[in-house]
């Protein structure tokens, strides 16, 4: 008990005084989940919002599908993508394996289908309320798609906050694909599992209180950004 | 006024929806110069007649023809009883639905704050629409329809949500866009608007016309039993 009372203090030091090894790692894992969530939500959202209110053969199979994919386990993902990105794999000749691209693509296709999936369910509600109205306007399903994801703007903020703390949190498609090395591709996650083994509690507590910190606060913001839509926009 | 879009024939119209059929061979004319209201019953089949008409329900059998053509003419719109308005403002809405239908750059700005200004909602402009009370919304609603310069409007129970004076105001500017030379059509159970406001009334009862025929005669002396009990108010 007397060890992790010291080892939080020693934590709440190394944030406090902005230790930079520290801070390297959170600022690394910020930017690869950062450009993930944007990657995944560019592609997740419009598709989400297509298979809402688009009617076309084997609907219900992407649909299955999308939502199954919510369930994959991260470690297959990160071999999908190690075997993709070795040197024996097709896209082995990029040479991005153990760099933070590498990670990026993981982290893309871990939370594409979230986005994607709790995009179709936000989408797919609000078009059972807007479909006649909009379709009477003579508005056809493919320009309903981008006015239905600006008019939900708010609703989709939690979407994608969600997806960038789904990246954030990841460790082990992150560790097969990123490698974990030490500054290059250490993430907060990785840096934790490695730290915690080797017996350094106070780095992997103080990265656990950041990674923490960082989640709750873009919750709370997206809370705060919802409840002040409702009252501003209806 | 008659003019391309007109006349409006529908012959053995029929709509299934699901194992029900909401339209049994509907025959009706329209030319577009008469205000029309559609009476009957709850789940008499007025909302699916009017949504046929309208083009949002394909009909399952029978032929619909504006002019003589079965295509869908463009220049028409609907305003339904509860009013569904985008995230944006009031103005902004307008826009939105001039910019989908092909009006652009300074004519749309200007159809649109003509549009609000006709309604009375030139001061709520740049207000949420969401936010609005129900009978703004409806304005907006019909200054958006309004504003797309339809032939023909059909309106679905558009005043039944609404307390009496912002009913009133609606009848009042749905008067106005007849006036302008729009087409009307609309369903209500209201009769004080229907006396008001029919020229023709069209009566369905289960799916099918029993009655089209001028307002007074029909409020003077339906001509089926259903219609003399829907107007004593015994039918739902």
């Amino acid at each position: 008990m007397t060890d992790i009372s010291a080892s939080l203090v020693l934590a709440l030091r190394l944030i406090t005084g902005a230790d930079p090894e520290l801070w390297r790692v959170v600022t690394l894992s910020l930017e690869v989940s950062l450009a993930a969530s944007i990657l995944a939500c560019a592609l997740g959202l419009p598709l989400g919002a297509w298979v809402a209110v688009r009617r076309f053969p084997g609907r219900r199979a992407v649909i299955v599908t999308l939502n199954a994919l919510l369930g994959m386990p991260s470690v297959v993902v990160g071999l999908v993508v190690y075997l993709m990105l070795s040197r024996a794999g097709p896209f082995g000749s990029l040479g991005i394996l153990f760099t933070p691209k590498a990670i990026v693509i993981a982290q893309t296709l871990l939370v594409l289908p979230i986005v994607a999936a709790m995009a179709r369910q936000f989408v797919e509600d609000a078009w059972g309320e807007y479909r006649e109205q909009l379709t009477s306007l003579g508005v056809t399903p493919t320009r309903a798609v981008p006015t239905l994801l600006i008019d939900l703007r708010y609703s989709l903020l939690t979407v994608v906050l969600l997806g960038f703390g789904r990246a954030a949190s990841e460790v082990g498609a992150v560790m097969i694909v990123g490698g974990n090395i030490d500054g290059v591709t250490r993430v907060m996650t990785t840096a934790i599992a490695l730290e915690t083994s080797k017996g350094d509690l106070p780095l992997a507590l103080a990265l656990g209180i950041v990674l923490i910190s960082v989640v709750l606060a873009l919750n709370t913001a997206a809370y705060l950004m919802r409840e002040w839509s409702e009252r501003r926009h209806g | 006024m008659a003019d391309a879009l007109f006349p409006l024939e529908a012959r053995g119209l029929s709509v299934r929806l699901g194992s029900h059929d909401a339209l049994r061979s509907v025959d009706l004319d329209m030319d577009g110069t008469r205000r029309v209201v559609i009476l009957g019953a709850n789940g008499a089949g007025k909302s699916v007649l009017l949504r046929t008409l309208h083009g949002l329900l394909a009909p399952t059998g029978g032929t619909l023809r504006w002019a003589g053509s079965a295509a869908r003419p463009a220049r028409q719109a609907m305003v339904f009883q509860r009013p569904v308005l985008l995230r944006r403002s009031a103005i902004a809405n307008i826009e939105y639905a001039l910019s989908v239908n092909g009006v652009d750059g300074e004519e749309r700005h200007r159809r649109a704050h003509s549009a609000l200004a006709r309604v009375g909602l030139s001061h709520l402009a740049d207000r949420q629409a969401r936010v609005l009370s129900g009978g703004e919304q409806q304005r907006v609603a019909l200054a958006r329809a309004w504003a797309l310069e339809p032939r023909v409007l059909f309106l679905d129970e558009p005043t039944a949500s609404l307390d009496p004076t912002a009913a009133a105001e609606v009848e009042r500017i749905v008067g106005e866009i007849h006036a302008s030379g729009t087409a009307v059509v609309l369903t209500s159970h209201n009769l004080g608007l229907a006396r008001r406001f029919a020229d023709d009334i069209v009566f369905i009862e289960e799916g099918r016309i029993t009655e089209k025929t001028p307002a007074e005669s029909f409020f003077a002396s339906p001509a089926s039993p259903e219609a003399s009990l829907f107007l004593q108010g015994e039918l739902p």
